[in-house]
């Protein structure tokens, strides 16, 4: 009896999983198809799900529309500049947290996760006013430094966790074999939290690429490529739209893809 | 040379003193063992001596340098963790290596010392592995490995074996100590083990409550403890513990305990004025079938055959006592047996602060101790 129901059971698991998979998979599919088909499979309906024929068509005129290479441009700088300032400051920090009892350290992380308690709406306009004074408004750095803010606390907590699932008796084997506190953490710490570390590049670029509020607010010539997308949605016709959405989703998968092997790989074994 | 020196070693975390004061010598090439129960400071008292914990209060000494604020990579010491503490991100190979990149060494010397320590922990054919494809047995050889390869003159041991299964840890003791006796270093060694204690150290320091209660070679710790705790704690069974009163008539004395009484042939002037807890090993109590001279009665309550000796529970008036008779001799329970107290062996404590009190008549087993070399 007890093997047609783990069978069963098997069954069961895998239906759910190729559900989940499609529901998510799905649109990315025909978003894929769409931005690599000629204007009439665009338009064409019903829509043929398996594409006759791939052409540039529609990525070309979408790439040569005004704005649009700039804001592709603006958005990988804005990414960047947002990664390497959150990772810079945020794994210190995390390795702190997890590592030091200071005084402050239970309102510190509640102050991190309270940060995400706020609505950027909410902040919104005294943050743009505040840009216009100091003059960040309309630049790469101001959409940057407001990326960094919301992906800075979560960050620091994500790299904490991280840490704190290292043992700390391996920095201290690797102090008593002649590092000291910086080259352990560098030799032994920081190589072991790597996965982890990957995670949170992966989710500060995918915030970061995708985010579309601060972005249109903070900028009105140099725009990011969501804002730009967003400016011109009610105005451009459904082939843009379509290879707009391609360009927001398809650098996500490209880093997730080669940043899968951090994740997914353990040193002598892989991870389920 | 690397001797070492603890001296007035105080440390506290928040309100809890840890280490409350040791004073302590190891000798150079000595495999010194720190014995307590968890939370006694051994571990702390280590941590101090591998600069891994700052000193409160007080100096440690490695050899002839004042070590207290030195960072643990320049007091020239190895430690092997209780978890072992083998890097996950780096090969075998790279885990022995760790230490002497660390020191600068060349290619050939490093290649040679990894491939001969690995060769003493028979650990050869791992090196290209990765700490996740080892065994627990396997990690461990790996941390030693990794701690004898600096050729460090310090060898500290935090609980090296805890984590072994039974039989592993039987095998493991004695290659420890083999391997640790042809190496010249001073070696401290913590453990709450008893036996492990007992069969490795050249000498013992038993910890309580922060500080060292006892000091001495394993014989000494186990023949002649110097209070409760100490004879409570080492030894399986424990050392028995009987309230007794002394009464002095005429040439010898009387002891009085709750299950009859007995004569102690000799002067025991050291004992008067104190409250008394009469301290007796298993092996040192005698079981006769009938009733004599100097016997006392007691009913037995359990008897557990071990194989190599019978441990037999009575009870002795309101005292309960572990006794350890021959393998072939079955007292069933339910039925009296006698007991011989042997004086030579009785160790007296005062029953208010546990602490021996020596009347000169122990028979110590240091003093009749053979060595065969």
């Amino acid at each position: 009896m007890a093997l047609p129901r783990i069978r069963i059971g098997r069954v069961l698991a895998y239906v759910a999983a190729l559900a989940v998979s499609a529901f998510i998979l799905a649109p990315i599919y025909l978003i894929t198809i769409a931005a690599f088909s000629s204007f009439d499979a665009v338009y064409e309906y019903p829509k043929n799900l398996v594409p006759r024929e791939a052409t540039t068509e529609t990525m070309r005129v979408f790439l040569d529309s005004d704005g649009v290479t700039d804001s592709l441009r603006r958005s990988a700088y804005v990414a960047a500049i947002t990664i390497i300032v959150c990772l810079a400051i945020g794994t210190p920090a995390g390795y702190a947290l997890a590592r030091f009892s200071f005084r402050a350290a239970n309102p510190f992380q509640l102050a991190l996760v309270s940060t995400r308690a706020f609505p950027l709406i909410i902040i919104a306009i005294p943050l743009a006013v505040t840009y216009l004074r100091v003059g960040l408004d309309d630049t790469v750095y101001g959409v940057a430094l407001a990326h960094i803010a919301f992906t800075l606390p979560l960050t620091v907590l994500v790299t904490a966790s991280v840490f704190a699932g290292i043992s700390y008796e391996l920095e201290e084997a690797a102090m008593t074999l002649g590092c000291n506190r910086l080259s352990a953490f560098r030799r032994v710490a920081l190589p072991l939290a790597l996965p982890g570390v990957a995670a949170s590049a992966i989710f500060i670029f995918v915030t970061s690429w995708n985010e579309v509020f601060a972005a249109a607010i903070l900028t009105f010539r140099n725009r990011t490529l969501p804002a730009q997308l967003l400016a011109a949605l009610d105005t451009s016709p459904l082939t843009y739209r379509l290879a707009g959405g391609f360009f927001l989703l398809a650098p996500a998968l490209v880093v997730i893809f080669f940043i899968r092997k951090y994740l997914l790989t353990t040193w002598g074994r892989v991870a389920r | 040379m690397a001797d070492i020196r603890f001296v007035g070693v105080h440390k506290r975390f928040g309100d809890f003193a840890a280490v409350d004061g040791v004073d302590l010598e190891v000798k150079d090439g000595e495999f010194m063992v720190l014995l307590g129960p968890s939370g006694c400071g051994k571990t702390t008292l280590l941590r101090c001596l591998a600069g891994l914990e700052r000193v409160d209060d007080g100096r440690v000494y490695i050899g002839d340098r004042d070590a207290t604020d030195l960072p643990p990579r320049r007091r020239r010491i190895a430690m092997v963790f209780q978890s072992y503490a083998v890097f996950p991100h780096m090969k075998v190979y790279d885990n022995i290596a760790f230490g002497l990149k660390m020191q600068k060494e060349k290619k050939p010397v490093i290649d040679e010392r990894v491939r001969s320590a690995a060769e003493l922990l028979h650990i050869e054919e791992l090196l290209e592995r990765y700490s996740s494809q080892l065994s627990g047995g396997q990690r461990q050889r790996v941390a030693v490995a990794r701690a004898m390869a600096t050729k460090a003159e310090v060898l500290l041991m935090d609980e090296p074996l805890s984590n072994l299964d039974a039989l592993l840890r039987l095998e493991m003791r004695a290659e420890l100590k083999t391997l640790l006796q042809s190496l010249d270093a001073t070696t401290i060694y913590v453990t709450h083990d008893q036996i492990e204690a007992l069969s490795m150290g050249d000498r013992i320091a038993v910890m309580n409550k922060g500080r060292i209660v006892q000091l001495g070679n394993p014989l000494e710790v186990y023949d002649n403890p110097s209070d409760t705790f100490v004879g409570g704690f080492i030894g399986t069974p424990p050392m028995n513990f009987l309230e007794a009163e002394v009464s002095s008539s005429g040439s010898t004395a009387v002891v009085e305990v709750s299950g009859g009484s007995f004569e102690f042939p000799s002067d025991v002037a050291a004992l008067a004025g104190h409250d008394l807890l009469l301290g007796i090993r298993a092996e040192a109590i005698g079981v006769e079938t009938a009733a004599a001279d100097g016997l006392v009665r007691a009913k037995v309550i359990v008897l557990e055959p071990l194989g190599s000796h019978n441990l037999v529970t009575v009870r002795c008036g309101e005292d309960t006592l572990k006794v350890s008779i021959q393998a072939d001799i079955f007292p069933q329970p339910t039925s009296d047996v006698w007991l011989r107290l042997e004086p030579a062996r009785i160790r007296w404590m005062d029953r208010d602060t546990g602490t021996a009190i020596h009347t000169g008549a122990e028979e110590l087993a240091t003093e009749t101790a053979v060595v065969i070399s």
